[in-house]
């Protein structure tokens, strides 16, 4: 019995952590957000050759070949340095579509360029879980048609990932005729979504994506977004320490007043018994499958909640600066709001944990 | 990542459900409320024999002398919790004052009381916190003046559980008034008939006795009785509270209560609807399932953590303060969702569950209070676990001159 990361996990958390530290050190985040560009490229390949892009890909495809659980780790990197780089939708939930649901010819196509990082897959789900602004695909005569919203890793995207209204799972190519994006700013200016319109889009079904797999990488979606919180909540609470022990008033540090440090030891409190939640909805989605999908929601609803009350504490313990764009901590602060809402909000995922445990229709 | 034991640990396993099995008809009918009844003593004797309770004290002070192993516990723990039969003793004597004799006493005092205190013979109460001494123990004022070959305790306890049933009392006194505050302190030990002891009990709001206060008027006791040298009470206390700190908050007790819950959300209705079926409860009802299970799968990291030997830093100093808000909230849940019914109290007709959850709802407040009220848990997290400044000592009155 152990729980825990093993020696390798940690190394290899450690060496992405390394070369987020710099690359995406924060002028680095600034200046890729405030130029509104799809992709911060030298950012993205260095991070490529460190195989972060292949990490579930199979190693007959050229990628890691490794598990959700160091997936899970490398998203807490991501979310620690807000890197403005695409990684849920393309790294984690268009390879285990392909994985999972692909023809032969269409893992053969699209697994090794995604583990290379050389093609970006956007992952557009969003309507299987709610529908807004009556966004929604329909397949008919192997054309896609509709909008659909929330496409995570959109605006880099080569090719994508999406979900008709029943959950099937399909492969657009960027190129296809008939395909109009639209980025969406969000709030976050480090990770842009898109919007896609199809008009009478040539589209080709994933043989096996069917509702079921589509359930499966919502899930691994859910589990990323909560780790990207997890790195991006830890990072907060770091940050409010050490202001709180620089930062002097009425003659002592701020960091001496109880009512700074009680903040603080809540952030800590609150947040520290999620790193365990984390790590077990990642390993639950292959070893425990009984446990997979509510581990899922709830390491996503649960994290949006400690997230959200972090980054406002966070904020608060920096005083008047935490506010300002000075100290960018604003944005860790949208990171976490961005993760909160996609694939559903905490209240959502909730209830469909209720479903899952049939304590609710 | 590995949730699987290995094949010793199943083996043991395998021998403890088969203990478990045998021994369905030695379970205690009878318990004794604070002093452990016949029945329960029997059954300590068989746990002890069979290296279930007491299992890593040397076998020289009536433990069972096996090796520390924290996996081996907890499975022992996991399949008496199965079976619904009861574990060992863990009074404040097993808990709190063995491991300190153990750790500090003379062989003298080990040979004298652990034996004892394990099989259940002998009562402790433990006597640290003073009406004016809470939050700030090492304040105390309860005073031990030499006598010839006697202390002379004068002073008063509170929060002392027990105390009605107690034979014995491990105590803090002041013997070095002169001292700096945390060196002046002493560790007694006594019997609670020496003369001029006398207990209270103590009504909380729950509206039972589950303390009482302890007056203590020229009590005699032998100056051996101490535990370690004169003045090094507080740092002998220290010992003590560290294994205190570990029994409050356990992640296992809110799996149990959790569970309870769904069950009686399940069953009681509101104008004929489930209380499951309501959406607003069920949604609280998640959010506190969400937190039993990262607090649970925080106690494993724990768990791994310490049988590698390794500290768990800041993760170990979040588990009394996450851990007691967590039940308080489940037993908050409860209570609304059984609504006016959760209000009923003592005898009432349409009690539910003997008024559990509203005894526990408030009990609760008292465990997020006591062993460390949660203000000060956040201090020790914020100062043990985040590194920041203590709080800046209050300025000394000048006397007049």
């Amino acid at each position: 019995m152990e729980f825990g990361l093993s020696e390798e996990q940690r190394l290899l958390q450690a060496s992405v952590g390394r070369y987020l530290e710099e690359a995406s050190a924060l002028d680095h985040v600034r200046k890729a957000a405030e130029a509104h560009a799809p992709l911060a490229r030298d950012i993205w390949e260095g991070a490529c050759e460190l195989g972060v892009a292949g990490l579930l890909v199979p190693e007959a495809y050229g990628g890691l070949e490794l598990g959700l659980l160091e997936a899970a780790l490398m998203t807490e990197m991501m979310g620690r340095y807000v890197a403005p780089l695409p990684y849920v939708g393309t790294a984690v939930m268009a390879p285990l579509a392909l994985m999972k649901g692909g023809s032969e010819a269409q893992k053969d196509a699209w697994l090794p360029k995604l583990a290379s990082g050389e093609v970006i897959a956007g992952v557009g789900v969003s309507e299987v879980i709610g529908v807004r602004d009556g966004a929604g695909l329909r397949f008919e005569n192997g054309q896609l048609n509709g909008t659909c919203l929330f496409v995570i890793d959109g605006p880099a995207a080569d090719v994508f990932i999406v979900a008709d209204l029943a959950g099937q799972l399909y492969l657009v190519e960027g190129q296809a005729k008939g395909l109009k994006r639209i980025d969406l700013t969000t709030i976050d200016l480090t990770r842009p979504v898109a919007e896609l319109q199809l008009t009478n889009v040539q589209a080709s079904p994933l043989p096996g994506g069917t509702a079921d797999v589509t359930a499966e990488i919502i899930d691994a979606g859910r589990i990323m977004l909560a780790a990207d919180t997890l790195g991006a909540g830890d990072m907060m609470i770091e940050k409010a320490v050490a202001y709180a022990k620089e930062r002097q008033q009425f003659g002592r540090v701020i960091g001496s007043f109880q009512a700074v440090k009680h903040l603080c030891a809540e952030m800590a409190a609150e947040l520290e018994p999620c790193r365990s939640l984390v790590w077990y909805a990642a390993y639950a989605q292959g070893a425990v499958p009984a446990d997979a999908r509510v581990m899922a929601c709830h390491a996503k609803a649960h994290l949006s909640e400690v997230g959200r009350f972090v980054a406002r504490t966070a904020t608060e313990v920096h005083g008047g600066m935490g506010f300002t764009d000075l100290v960018g901590l604003h944005y860790w602060f949208k990171r976490i709001g961005l993760d909160r809402q996609l694939l559903g909000g905490p209240e959502r995922v909730r209830e469909e944990a209720a479903r899952i445990q049939g304590w609710a229709a | 990542m590995d949730l699987a034991y290995s094949k010793e640990y199943e083996a043991f396993r395998e021998e403890v459900q088969a203990f478990l099995a045998a021994n369905r008809d030695n379970v205690p009918k009878r318990f004794g409320s604070g002093r452990p009844s016949e029945d329960q003593q029997r059954w300590q004797k068989l746990l002890i024999e069979n290296g279930y309770a007491a299992r890593t004290i040397p076998a020289a002070y009536g433990g069972y002398g096996a090796e520390p192993d924290i996996l081996k516990s907890r499975i022992i723990a996991e399949e008496f919790t199965k079976a619904r039969m009861p574990l060992g003793l863990a009074n404040q004597g097993v808990s709190m004052l063995v491991p300190t004799l153990l750790e500090l006493g003379t062989e003298e005092q080990k040979q004298a009381w652990i034996k004892r205190t394990l099989n259940g013979e002998i009562v402790w109460c433990q006597g640290y916190s003073e009406p004016g001494s809470g939050s700030d123990l090492a304040s105390l004022q309860t005073k031990a003046v030499e006598d010839g070959d006697d202390f002379v305790i004068n002073g008063q306890k509170i929060w002392t559980s027990t105390a009605q049933s107690a034979d014995m009392i491990f105590c803090l006194v002041r013997t070095e008034p002169d001292a700096p505050k945390h060196e002046g302190i002493s560790y007694l030990i006594f019997p609670m008939d020496t003369p001029g002891i006398e207990v209270r009990p103590l009504m909380t709001m729950t509206g039972y006795a589950e303390f009482n206060e302890v007056f203590f008027t020229d009590v005699r006791v032998p100056k051996t009785q101490i535990v370690a040298e004169r003045g090094q009470g507080w740092f002998v206390a220290n010992a003590t509270l560290k294994h205190e700190r570990g029994m409050l908050g356990d992640p296992n007790q809110a799996g149990s209560r959790l569970a309870a819950i769904v069950n009686l959300m399940h069953e009681e209705t509101l104008s004929g609807e489930r209380l499951i079926d309501n959406p607003l409860f069920r949604d609280r009802l998640l959010q506190l399932q969400a937190r039993v299970v990262a607090m649970q799968f925080h106690g494993l990291r724990l768990l791994t953590a310490s049988a590698k030997g390794e500290s768990a830093g800041l993760a170990g100093l979040v588990v009394k303060l996450m851990g007691c808000e967590l039940n308080h909230q489940l037993a908050a849940l409860a209570i609304d969702a059984l609504g006016e019914l959760g209000v009923l109290y003592e005898r009432s007709p349409h009690l539910r569950e003997h008024g559990r959850w509203q005894r526990s709802y408030m009990f609760d407040l008292g465990l997020i209070i006591g062993g460390g009220t949660a203000q000060i848990q956040k201090n020790i997290i914020s100062e043990r676990g985040l590194g920041m400044p203590r709080e800046p000592k209050a300025m000394k009155k000048e006397g007049a001159r």
